[in-house]
C-alpha cells in the first residue's frame, strides 16, 4: 500500500477548512448543512485511516456510530429547513427571527 | 508516496466539496455534495475498510443526498439560484480556510505521523461486529433510541397543521369581536398592521 497516514490526514484538513469557510461565509441554511456534512465527512476519513495504520477496530466502529447520529442530525436538520421555509419562505439564516413553532 | 487512484480521489473528493458550496445552483450543489460523499467511501476502500464503504454508499449517497436533494427541490426556484453573499466576508473566510488549513497542515506534516506506515493486517469486519455486540452494545442500544427520536421528531416538527391552523385563526376575530373594547383592539391591529406593512 502506497499511501500514508499522513496523506489521508493532509485530505481530511482540506475537507475540515472547507466545510469551516462554508460555515463561515454562507447564508444559506441548506448551503450550510452541506458544509455541516463536509466537515463531518472529515472526521470519519481521519477515525478510519487512523484505524487502518494502528490497527485496531475502535476507529472502524466509531466511524460507523458516527455516521449512523449523522443520519439523524440531517434529518432534522431537514425538517427544521422545512419549518423555517414554511414560516418565512425564505432558506436565509439572516431572516430566521425565531423559530418558534 | 500516494498512488494514482489516491490522487483522483482526493482531487474529486475536495474539488466536488468546493463546487458544492460554490455552485450557483443549489441542485447541481447537492449533486456535488454526493461527489464528495462518493469519494469519502473511496478512500474508505483504499483503506482496507469496505463495510464501512459500503455503509457510507447506503447512508450518505443513498439516503441522506436523496433527501437533501428533495429538500432543495421544495424550496422556491429563484431561492435555488439566489446567492446572498457579503464579498468582504467571504474574503475573509477564505483567508480563514488558508490559515486554518496551513495552520493544521503544519502541525499534522510536524508531528509523529508522518513515520506511521501500516502495521499489521487490516482489520476484519467481524471484528467490528464483535465490538458492536460485546464493548459497545449500550452505545448501539442507545443509537438505536437515537435514530428513533430524530426521526419521530423530525415528522413531527415537518407535519403540516393546515386544518387546525386555519380553524384557531377564524376562532380568534370572532372571539375578540365579542368582548367589550373589541373596536379599540381591531384599530389598533389595523394600525399594526399597517405599520409592519
Amino acid at each position: 500500500m502506497g499511501n500514508e497516514l499522513v496523506d489521508f490526514a493532509l485530505v481530511s484538513v482540506a475537507l475540515l477548512g472547507i466545510g469551516i469557510y462554508g460555515l463561515a461565509v454562507k447564508r444559506n441554511f441548506i448551503r450550510m448543512l452541506f458544509a455541516v456534512e463536509i466537515v463531518i465527512n472529515a472526521a470519519n476519513l481521519n477515525l478510519v485511516a487512523f484505524a487502518r495504520f494502528l490497527p485496531h477496530s475502535g476507529g472502524q466502529t466509531l466511524a460507523l456510530f458516527s455516521i449512523a447520529i449523522a443520519a439523524a442530525e440531517v434529518a432534522v436538520g431537514l425538517s427544521l429547513i422545512i419549518v423555517a421555509y414554511r414560516m418565512y419562505r425564505n432558506v436565509d439564516v439572516a431572516e430566521f427571527r425565531s423559530l418558534r413553532g | 508516496m500516494a498512488d494514482a487512484a489516491f490522487v483522483a480521489l482526493s482531487v474529486l473528493t475536495v474539488g466536488s466539496a468546493i463546487a458544492a458550496l460554490e455552485l450557483r445552483s443549489m441542485i447541481y450543489g447537492s449533486i456535488a455534495l454526493m461527489g464528495t460523499l462518493g469519494g469519502i467511501a473511496g478512500f474508505f476502500f483504499l483503506l482496507d475498510s469496505p463495510f464501512v464503504a459500503l455503509f457510507q454508499i447506503a447512508v450518505y449517497v443513498g439516503s441522506i443526498a436523496v433527501l437533501i436533494l428533495f429538500t432543495v427541490m421544495l424550496v422556491r426556484r429563484e431561492l435555488i439560484f439566489k446567492k446572498v453573499e457579503d464579498p468582504r466576508r467571504r474574503l475573509a473566510g477564505i483567508g480563514l480556510m488558508l490559515v486554518f488549513m496551513v495552520a493544521v497542515g503544519a502541525v499534522v506534516l510536524d508531528s509523529g505521523i508522518k513515520q506511521v506506515s501500516a502495521g499489521g493486517p487490516p482489520v476484519e469486519f467481524t471484528e467490528i461486529g464483535e465490538d458492536f455486540l460485546t464493548y459497545y452494545w449500550p452505545a448501539l442500544v442507545l443509537m438505536a433510541l437515537v435514530l428513533a427520536a430524530s426521526v419521530t421528531g423530525a415528522l413531527v416538527l415537518a407535519r403540516r397543521e393546515e386544518p387546525d391552523g386555519a380553524a384557531a385563526a377564524a376562532e380568534i376575530p370572532a372571539a375578540a369581536g365579542e368582548g367589550p373594547g373589541a373596536g379599540e383592539a381591531g384599530a389598533e391591529g389595523v394600525e399594526h398592521g399597517q405599520r409592519a406593512g
